[in-house]
């Protein structure tokens, strides 16, 4: 595997809230390889969108940032206001989850994906517009040169979406993050917009860091997942042993909560997620573990490999060995 | 977008008759124009007082009296005031002068200003400047156009020229008394107070609209794609921020200053500015409804026409309006 | 095995309640306010005279403050202190009744307008903005005159000099504002869930309005309450200030009459008649408008919304 394009290396996100300190992102390491798709997946809360926007400096003063991110060479952590925003837009783009407030309404669409491109070239304002019009076709939007002109609310929730893809990849950014891209859409729509992502991560070879809370998404198109709980990351797998073998009772209960058919009862995962103001002792999960014994209260669990996977339970390899 | 112009500019006509006559009735019921007419004429014949009442279409009728009224008055067939049967309008043309004046200077240093101190403090909310701008524009707020215009009064009519010897400011009027032809230094000076007391208000008001209308925008969700483009900060601010901010705002501003010729009574009764506030006072007092009618009509015409700009320029700045 | 898992959660009143607390001036501006309304409520003991009497016998007129005029006399030997007193009841009672009633239309015109919308909604509407669009005094004065000129009114709406007059005037005006604001946030909590849900379960119109939509406004209600008292109290000194305020005979006062006796007190140099008056005005309308907008600040909508 060739270097990774995007290295982020314990991880910690800290918001200064006036009730305390809420750590977020609590050490995470990732890597994401040019051109492959790696999912993320969590519940809200569970720091996945946050670990990104720390990565791209789009958090509040009130977040603190620590740890390593390494993008294409360039470390992001620290980095100075100037570096972040030739980074942004040009290495690395992201986009948002509704698509609708993501984009500004009084501005046209055109101009919206031009200003993308002037920011980080020197392009004369009409050939940024002309190749406006082609990015909004590569996104599959009909009647493109039309389309340029008009605004955001005149367009269906889906086609914004695709236009907002469009104007995230008009530099070829290296890494797209997408934040639950398709959360907003319909299901119908939902297909679409990922069979457009896809399509741009060939034409481009970028990278893509799909975050989702939806495992079916993840199941489509991604080829390795994250999975992420209060702050970590709990299991790291290709997609198939994450669904077929997955290592860590978080992922297990996630996968025995989705509706089957053929299965009349759901199960749900008992409890809550915890409040990350006073993160638990030990493994965050164990309070909702039906594996969870005394030794899981007493360190925070690192991922460690087993077989293919890592996972971080302690338990791991004996539950594979019972199941 | 044409169309909705064309639209609107079709209903402002109607409009602006229906009000006439609203006002027409409202200031037939309420100042009694004919008791008013032999009240200040007590030898006046039946023969003028019937005059009176035909040419200011006073007719027990109110519609047909409107329409007499509305003949008169667009043929520029005006009937003169009661008060010894002068003319309207040099009166009025001296008035709208002097308010226009006061008005416009007042709107553009208090619009402005405001503006300014609300994005200034908008860039820091929170912070030590945003508390600072907020309280005082509160407190501009809160203090009653005529206090402060009192104070401002006393401070510089008062107590300066008993410290100091000599009038920094002077308090009354256009020009001191005796005072001929134009001079545009002594008017300035004539104009000082009074345009700071309007500007005060003027300045509170819209600090505060523009500190919570870019305090909105800069918290969208279209600043942090903005952001995320890697654009400059300062292209952010303007072109993403301040342009969606400003929306709100200029129309507000549009409607303002549409309501600014009839809105300065009382800083100009107080500094004894002879513009359409004191125009309108005596006129109202004395019941004079030939004055009265001409300057009603300058004041609707004014507000509908801004309510007018005001809706054009909101449609043309926020393209989420142009609606059918 | 049980972890502290939930994030303590207090209820949106309490919630509100801590908000609108941390806002110190609005805190302080309580105190002031209740205290004034103590003051003036006990009246005849806090008082030092009636209001209409004499301090001494002549020379008594124009005296500055002193032991037996706190805060001076006016024109004719009357303490100002003791008038002060009267003259805020009079018009904390105006800004008060207007303000209720012209709350009570403006919810009810609002509510209505905002549930049913179509051309019911655009009429007020269109009345509305247009009438709120002109200049604020000429209104109110044509208004004012026309209204006391209607004979057969009188009997309810009493003279045109008197106290009730002024209240009633002040809430035919008043009630737009409120209209807007109430119709704003019903127009915004109309497209919610919770009332969808209410209309599945068979819920009236009107049930609706009542049990979710105007609850749900309190907070937006109670600015606007707050907002109304101020605009009439200080409408009703802007009318005194031109003598067409409420003379409510045998010397009787308002603050506004007050204030308007402020400005011949300038030139003749008696500040005491111009700054008292002034003093108290101020105070009131900036305590009162602390108090609206930290109300506004802890009910906003828009902070209860979750991240």
């Amino acid at each position: 595997m060739s270097n990774p394009i995007l290295q982020v290396r314990d991880l910690r996100v800290t918001f200064h809230t006036p009730n305390g300190p809420l750590v977020a992102v609590r050490g995470t390491d990732m890597d994401v390889h040019p051109g492959e798709m790696v999912g993320v997946v969590g519940e809200s809360g569970s720091g996945k969108s946050v670990s990104f926007l720390a990565a791209m400096g789009l958090l509040p003063k009130t977040a603190t940032v620590a740890g390593s991110v390494v993008l294409d060479g360039h470390q992001l952590v620290g980095a100075s206001a100037k570096e972040l925003r030739s980074i942004r837009g040009r290495l690395m783009s992201m986009i948002f989850q509704d698509p609708l407030s993501a984009l500004n309404p009084v501005h046209r669409i055109g101009a919206q994906i031009a200003e993308m491109l002037r920011a980080h070239s020197k392009m004369s304002e009409r050939a940024a517009r002309s190749r406006a019009v082609e990015l909004l076709e590569i996104v599959g939007i009909p009647q493109p040169g039309d389309r340029a002109l008009q605004y955001p609310h005149e367009f269906s929730g889906g086609m914004r979406q695709r236009v907002v893809i469009a104007m995230a990849i008009a530099n070829s950014p290296k890494v797209l993050i997408a934040d639950e891209p398709t959360t907003a859409l319909d299901v119908t729509v939902q297909a679409q917009i990922l069979e457009v992502i896809q399509r741009v991560q060939s034409q481009f070879g970028t990278a893509v860091v799909l975050i989702t809370h939806d495992l079916g998404v993840v199941a489509r198109v991604c080829e390795r997942v994250n999975v992420m709980y209060a702050g970590r990351i709990v299991e790291r797998a290709s997609v198939n042993d994450i669904f077929e073998a997955p290592t860590h009772p978080y992922t297990r209960g996630l996968l025995a909560s989705l509706p089957q058919a053929g299965v009349e009862r759901l199960v749900p995962i008992a409890g809550f997620p915890p409040n990350m103001l006073r993160p638990p002792a030990g493994c965050a999960f164990r309070a909702r573990c039906s594996h969870a014994i005394a030794t899981c209260a007493e360190s925070v669990p690192e991922l460690t490999v087993i077989g293919k996977s890592e996972s971080a339970c302690i338990r791991a390899t004996e539950l594979m060995k019972t199941s | 977008m044409l169309r909705y112009v064309i639209r609107r500019l079709a209903w402002a006509v109607p409009t602006l008759l229906f009000v006439t006559f609203l006002v027409y009735i409202a200031l037939r019921i309420g100042t009694n124009p004919v008791e008013s007419y032999k009240r200040i004429n007590p030898r006046a014949t039946p023969a003028k007082i019937q005059q009176y009442i035909d040419v200011n279409g006073l007719d027990p009728n109110y519609v047909r009296g409107y329409f007499r009224w509305l003949f008169n008055f667009v043929t520029l067939d005006w009937p003169r005031s009661i008060k010894g049967s002068r003319e309207v309008w040099p009166q009025l043309k001296d008035a709208l002068a002097n308010t226009l004046r006061l008005g416009s200077a007042a709107v553009v240093v208090g619009v402005t200003f405001g503006l300014l101190l609300g994005v200034y403090a908008a860039l820091q909310p929170g912070g030590r400047r945003d508390v600072s701008v907020n309280t005082a524009a509160f407190v501009g707020i809160s203090i009653p156009p005529y206090v402060s215009a009192i104070i401002l009064q006393l401070v510089f009519a008062v107590y300066w020229s008993r410290w100091f010897g000599s009038t920094l400011f002077p308090t009354s009027g256009v020009y001191p008394p005796g005072q001929e032809g134009f001079n545009l230094g002594l008017m300035a000076k004539h104009m000082v107070l009074p345009t700071v007391v309007v500007a005060i208000q003027i300045i509170a008001v819209y600090a505060r609209y523009m500190r919570s209308s870019l305090l909105d925008v800069l918290s969208s969700e279209y600043m942090r794609t903005a952001r995320s483009k890697g654009i400059s900060e300062r292209r952010v601010l303007f072109k993403h921020g301040l342009r969606n901010a400003l929306i709100p705002v200029v129309t507000i501003a549009a409607l303002d200053v549409g309501s600014i010729v009839g809105g300065l009574i009382i800083t100009e009764n107080i500094f004894s500015y002879p513009g359409m506030g004191k125009y309108f006072l005596s006129a109202f007092g004395e019941g004079d409804f030939p004055l009265l009618m001409p300057w009603m009509v300058i004041i609707v015409t004014s507000v509908l026409l801004f309510n007018l700009i005001a809706d054009i320029s909101y449609a043309w700045l926020d393209p989420r309006i142009r609606l059918d | 095995m049980t972890d502290e898992i939930l994030l303590p959660t207090a209820s949106p009143r309490k919630m509100a309640y801590d908000r609108f607390v941390s806002h110190r001036a609005a805190v302080v501006s309580v105190f002031v306010l209740a205290i004034l309304v103590l003051f003036v409520a006990l009246s005849p003991l806090t008082a030092r005279y009636g209001v209409n009497e004499s301090v001494q016998a002549p020379p008594n007129s124009f005296l500055p403050p002193r032991a037996n005029a706190w805060l001076g006399t006016d024109d004719i030997g009357r303490d100002l202190y003791s008038r002060l007193i009267y003259g805020v009841r009079v018009s904390l009672v105006i800004g008060l009744f207007s303000a209720i009633i012209s709350v009570t239309i403006g919810c009810l015109v609002g509510a209505v307008a905002g549930f049913r919308g179509g051309r019911f909604d655009d009429i007020i509407m269109r009345v509305t903005d247009l009438f709120l669009a002109f200049p604020f005094l000429v209104t109110l004065l044509v208004m004012r005159n026309m209204l006391g000129a209607i004979g057969w009114l009188r009997p309810v709406i009493g003279e045109l000099s008197s106290v009730r007059f002024i209240i009633v005037l002040f809430a035919i005006f008043g009630w737009m504002g409120v209209a807007r604001i109430v119709r704003g946030q019903v127009l915004a909590l109309k497209e919610r869930e919770f009332i969808e849900a209410a209309r599945a379960v068979g819920a009236t119109r009107w049930y609706i309005v009542r049990k979710h939509l105007l609850p749900n406004s309190v907070g937006p209600i109670m600015v606007a309450l707050t907002f109304s008292v101020v605009s009439a109290i200080i409408g009703e000194s802007t009318l005194a200030f031109f003598g067409y305020g409420p003379q409510a005979g045998a010397g009787a006062t308002s603050l506004g009459i007050l204030v308007g006796q402020a400005k011949g007190a300038v030139n003749t140099g008696f500040w005491w008649l111009a700054v008292f008056p002034c003093l108290v005005l101020v105070t009131i309308a900036l305590a009162i408008n602390f108090i609206g907008d930290a109300l506004r600040d802890a009910t906003d909508p828009r902070m209860q919304k979750d991240s």
